[in-house]
């Protein structure tokens, strides 16, 4: 756990630097990807863009509605630099929304553009991981094996690790699959069936579980309806895509 | 290396196969059922993971507790606040940020310390002096309680590492936000306080 790099004079957060770090790489990735998916690489870069900067955005005014009367006796406050005072929910939703508007206005193919971010979206998820063992949020049960960490006042799953290797695994198998999908929205799907799929099982091993129903994990829950639905949306997508193409050029089943 | 080359051998057949409505049913199906199990197999009650109430500096859990002395000696222990929403405010006199974020703190502590505010200084005195904190607050025009961390104890229970720090503690004695660094936004201050007031009155 190291949340604050101490450089000097200057203390930087490192949770925030490797989140940013791991955008930038992701934005790289998606940039590379747009012409094999037949996206211009110059509009995708703007959908990242003004995503990314509609979120934030969205985050700090999310939280400001909530306070408007203080904010409107300090507007300078809405320049502050604190993650604290971001709503992430109303951030994120904002980003989603300005990216959907942009990219219907350019008319770019929503699966293909989704398979372009894909490899982004899986970089993005490594270095999650390495916030959070940077910062030491979602971290695991306390548990008595060899390879326990140190973590909050107990020895406990290094749950960030594990977040970390299963980020790294999908990350691979989405760029080797990029490369062989045999149908637009397949890579898209398939990383979020896979992540979904990590959370399910990862989230067994968490000291932080938010719990429903009398016992359940909530997240768990979430990851498993994701998961269901990714599986279903690939279904739609092959048949919708394939059956258009001409009966010879199917490749076989084993 | 040969199970990789395998996965991909089999990625490339998958078209066909997620077209396939009766396999991909069963697929479904056999992830559903899983799944479930899992879930069902690692639920654990709500006690177990709330991060509990093990005392540690971060939101959600309990702030450790201490006991600290005011420059004229007095002693005030953080157990004895509870029930009233406590903002640590982590200083030293030497540290421009932490000044500039003084004049906002001592006005929200005079707005609401009739509503259950408390707001605690605490001076990082093994990093400064005592005579340099009273004066400083004197500068100020501080009213709040200004506590002595002498032997840097507190600093380090609550693992400050960046000064100021500011921790916002809800009446049942946990840490619901903290700020590292500042100076932070009177609104920052201002929203975070009314928030944690408001909860649980």
């Amino acid at each position: 756990m190291l949340p604050i790099l101490q450089l000097g004079p200057l203390a930087i957060q490192l949770p925030g630097l490797l989140l940013l770090v791991g955008v930038w790489v992701g934005v790289t990735l998606a940039e590379r990807q747009a012409p094999k998916h037949g996206v211009p690489p110059a509009q995708l870069n703007n959908l990242v863009f003004l995503g990314l900067v509609a979120g934030l955005i969205g985050a700090r005014l999310g939280y400001a509605v909530r306070y408007a009367d203080v904010y409107l006796a300090s507007p300078l406050s809405l320049l502050a630099l604190t993650p604290v005072t971001l709503a992430p929910i109303d951030g994120a939703a904002i980003g989603l929304i300005v990216s959907l508007i942009y990219g219907q206005r350019k008319e770019l193919p929503l699966w293909a553009t989704l398979d372009c971010l894909t490899p982004g979206l899986a970089s993005v998820m490594v270095a999650l991981g390495f916030a959070h063992l940077a910062s030491g949020d979602a971290f695991g049960a306390p548990a008595s094996l060899p390879w326990a960490i140190d973590l909050w006042g107990a020895q406990r799953h290094p749950s960030q690790i594990y977040e970390i290797l299963a980020a790294a695994v999908v990350m691979g198998m989405v760029l080797r699959l990029g490369r062989k999908a045999q149908f637009p929205g397949m890579a898209f799907l398939v990383f979020i069936a896979l992540t979904a799929g990590a959370r399910l099982f990862l989230e067994a091993f968490r000291g932080d579980s938010v719990i429903v129903f009398d016992g359940l994990r909530q997240a768990q829950l979430g990851a498993l309806i994701v998961l269901l639905l990714a599986l279903v949306g690939l279904h739609l997508r092959a048949k919708a895509e394939m059956s258009r193409r001409p009966q010879g050029k199917q490749v076989e089943r084993t | 290396m040969t199970k990789g080359v395998g996965r991909l051998r089999w990625a490339i057949n998958w078209g066909s196969w997620m077209q396939d409505r009766a396999r991909w049913s069963a697929l479904v199906l056999g992830v559903a059922v899983l799944g479930a199990a899992w879930i069902a197999y690692s639920a654990a009650p709500a006690s177990a993971t709330t991060g509990g109430h093990i005392p540690s500096p971060r939101e959600g859990f309990q702030a450790p507790s201490f006991a600290l002395t005011n420059p004229t000696g007095e002693t005030t222990r953080l157990e004895d606040l509870r029930g009233q929403v406590v903002v640590l405010n982590f200083w030293a006199s030497w540290c421009p940020p932490c000044k500039a974020e003084m004049p906002d703190l001592e006005a929200a502590h005079m707005a609401n310390k009739d509503k259950g505010l408390v707001i605690l200084g605490i001076n990082s005195t093994v990093q400064d002096s005592a005579e340099a904190a009273q004066s400083f607050a004197a500068d100020q025009g501080i009213t709040f309680p200004i506590l002595l961390d002498r032997t840097g104890e507190v600093s380090r229970q609550y693992l400050v590492r960046a000064l100021p720090t500011t921790f916002f503690i809800d009446r049942q004695g946990i840490i619901r936000k903290v700020v590292v660094g500042g100076p932070m936004s009177e609104a920052t201050l201002t929203s975070t306080v009314r928030n944690l007031l408001e909860a649980g009155g």
